[in-house]
């Protein structure tokens, strides 16, 4: 075997993908090539390392040196100066770090620091492309061990010990949906993996199945031995096509090395897996809705009971898990259910991958012990709120979830917590927002959403979600009367305890959880028709203020309106007459604030 | 592959490939490959470095390089240094002078005086 001196990982996510990593692999090769050093460094693609915001991201080793936002004309310095030279290139490291030798090494800047990755281990350490390397991490290590050394009955028991808690949204013990299915008497059972994430803003699932494609392969098949099935499904999106790609290599390469199919490492376990792909409605993301789909037909959800570990897939016993929860399975078979259990809060263990988005200054993915404070994820790891602005809420749990306002910042966040709060864990968008955002017009977004991705088969969730966005949307124009609000309550009332699925039920929880923390912006809209925020347009305006103004009209030729015109008054100092806008013909489209470097305008 | 055991035969093979990527904990021999220690044959001397580390099989030492440290007079420079951050220079240093750091350093844990830099630099 080849050995290196140096390895040189290529973030090859989708996040990074999109920022122009893609180029990033040929270019190092050819400047490695050229400077005769093909032979000494190695260049691999791997999965997320979780700092989007600052991708494409390139990590050399053995010094551990991150760097962010590489483009194609820094390679041929990072080859030159780093590896011929072993120079670190400064300019390029993470950023917010000062000029010492912690910042060469990506374990120890802030954002990693206070991490523990386990579902998230491999991604960005290993090829996801190359079984070797996850072999070499360990990889089908559990899965060897589970099938020659363990029963069913055995495997289900370390899976209660561990206390491990579905990752996808509810939060339903792993164990005992493994053990009901086990229990179901068949013929055929099945394992299905659910990777279509839907959430906006989340996308932890895509990363492992991007950096670590292997780990839900293997926690399938230990899966599969518990409950006694020997096909699994994975049903992800076809909107994730590297995702896709990877599994496709994955399911390949293990087949090849006998890890998956017949007669397991010798024994007399048979397991396989097959991929279907989503069309990406979010309703497929909810587990009757993504078995009706795989069977073929139009994804709508079916009521429960009977629950999917007694009759699910084609009528047949069924697991359904999310991509993350699987993740965690091998490495709590090779470490011990106690291992995990040590990890995370009484009745929410180890630990949970977010989605950090909106208003933070280290956007990517996070992977945390249960337990940790809102406060830790975002001023800590997150980088705080950039721009000087003040933390208003966080939103967690998608459109199905609610928001945590900033007193109640140091709760430390588990699934019961959340839902004692109001909201809900979900698959864990968790989503900054600052004062800047209006939490009606942020309720009326995630209506939005469920309105366009209600499939439609009840009444509730079909009507209710579009009658109680009309409400918002009146609120929002300034129309809103005291009777909306009671109506918006009663209908959400009705969604949670009428709807067919999770879809419909959890719907109204951003209007409630918006209403219960932030009412006052509710009735500043409705009595004083002003929005606190001033984001909805129908409640704000744009005016300048004359004694700042020096009249050079930049904002007037800025406006697609003509609704900024000189006046007659020249403030004290300034030579040219102030401009004013003329609120009837003004569109609010902010181009005049964008354009005066003044700062003469401002929003009332 | 058709047991358990073909699979951890596999693991060892192409784990050395992957022990560069973790642990901060390891000794570290640093190699200097400046425009100096590559003018003065650094790169023969880091590349037995890595041959013998991984043909011998030795746990937790880190094979990399760095800069100038401005002995350039003293090139090839290696520094070892131990995971409690303890350091030792050799200087003047080439592929055999490698080979037989690796045998009494790394598996011996016997410095080799005669070429540190305070006996060949008087």
């Amino acid at each position: 075997m080849q050995i290196f001196r140096s390895h040189v990982l290529v973030c090859s996510g989708t996040g990074c993908t999109a920022s122009g990593s893609a180029g990033l692999f040929d270019e190092f090769e050819a400047q490695l090539k050229a400077n005769g050093l093909e032979n000494e460094v190695k260049v691999v693609k791997t999965g997320c390392f979780g700092l989007c915001a600052e991708g494409p991201i390139v990590v050399v080793y053995p010094e551990g040196s991150m760097y962010c936002r590489v483009k194609k004309d820094d390679v041929a310095e990072i080859v030159t100066e780093h590896l011929l030279k072993g120079r670190i290139v400064k300019r390029l490291l993470e950023t917010g770090d000062e000029e010492n030798k912690a910042a060469a090494d990506a374990e120890n800047t802030d954002f990693f620091k206070k991490q523990l990755r386990i579902a998230l281990r491999n991604c960005g350490k290993i090829n996801p492309e190359n079984i070797d390397e996850y072999i070499a991490v360990d990889g089908y290590e559990a899965l060897g061990r589970v099938i020659t050394t363990m029963t069913p009955e055995e495997v289900i028991d370390i899976m209660l010990k561990s206390g491990l808690r579905g990752r996808g949204g509810a939060g339903f013990p792993t164990g005992r949906k493994w053990d009901f299915a086990r229990k179901s008497v068949s013929d055929k059972k099945y394992v299905c993996c659910n990777a279509d994430e839907g959430d906006p803003g989340a996308f932890m699932d895509r990363s492992v199945l991007e950096g670590d494609p292997h780990v839900v392969l293997e926690a399938m098949a230990i899966a599969g031995y518990a409950i006694g099935s020997d096909q699994g499904y994975i049903y992800v999106r076809a909107e994730y096509p590297i995702a896709v790609k990877r599994l496709e290599v994955a399911i390949k390469q293990a087949k090849e090395y006998g890890l998956l199919g017949k007669n397991i490492l010798g024994t007399d376990f048979s397991f396989d897996i097959e991929l279907r792909l989503g069309a990406g409605a979010f309703v497929c993301g909810e587990e009757t809705a993504l078995m009706t789909s795989i069977e073929g037909h139009r994804g709508e959800p079916r009521p429960r009971p009977p629950f999917p570990a007694v009759k699910g897939l084609f009528g047949k016993p069924t697991i359904i898990n999310n991509v993350e929860t699987y993740a965690n399975i091998p490495q709590i078979i090779l470490k011990g259910p106690e291992w995990f259990a040590s990890m995370g809060t009484e009745t929410s263990k180890g630990t949970k991958v977010f989605a950090l988005g909106g208003k933070i200054t280290n956007t990517g993915l996070v992977e945390i012990p249960m337990g940790t404070t809102l406060r830790e994820i975002v001023e800590e790891i997150g980088g705080g709120v950039p721009n000087g602005k003040k933390f208003k809420a966080a939103q967690t749990g998608g459109p199905s979830g609610g928001c945590i306002p900033a007193s109640l910042i140091d709760t430390p966040i588990d699934y019961d917590n959340l839902i004692k709060i109001g909201s809900m864990m979900g698959s864990g968008g968790l989503i900054v927002m600052d004062e800047d955002t209006c939490m009606v017009d942020l309720a009326k977004f995630f209506l939005e959403f469920t309105v366009d991705e209600s499939c439609g088969k009840c009444s509730p969730c079909r009507i209710g979600t579009k009658r109680m966005l009309e409400i918002l949307n009146r609120i929002t124009a300034g129309n809103g009367t005291m009777k909306d609000l009671d109506e918006l309550e009663e209908i959400a009332d009705t969604l949670k305890s009428n709807s067919l699925c999770a879809l419909g039920q959890t719907a109204a929880n951003p209007v409630l959880s918006t209403i219960k923390h932030f009412r006052n912006e509710y009735l500043a809209h409705i009595n004083e028709k002003k929005c606190p925020a001033k984001v909805c347009k129908n409640l704000m305006q744009y005016v300048i203020e004359k004694d700042k103004c020096v009249g050079c009209g930049m904002c007037a030729k800025a406006c697609p309106t003509n609704a900024i015109t000189r006046t007659d008054y020249v403030a004290p100092g300034k030579k040219l007459a102030a401009m004013e806008i003329d609120s009837s013909k003004c569109v609010k489209c902010g181009s005049c604030l964008a354009t005066c470097k003044f700062k003469a305008i401002y929003k009332d | 592959m058709k047991s358990l055991e073909e699979l951890r035969a596999l693991k060892a093979k192409v784990k050395n490939d992957m022990t560069l990527r973790d642990g901060a904990d390891d000794t570290r021999v640093v190699v200097g490959m400046a425009t100096c220690g590559i003018a003065a044959g650094a790169r023969p001397v880091m590349n037995t470095f890595v041959e013998e580390v991984s043909k011998r099989n030795i746990k937790n030492v880190q094979v990399t390089m760095t800069g100038c440290m401005g002995l350039c007079r003293l090139e090839p420079i290696v520094e070892i240094i131990d995971k409690d951050g303890n350091k030792v220079t050799y200087v003047k240093m080439n592929a055999e002078k490698a080979a037989r750091v690796v045998a009494e350093h790394l598996v011996n844990g016997h410095v080799v005086n005669e070429f540190t830099i305070g006996a060949v630099a008087q």
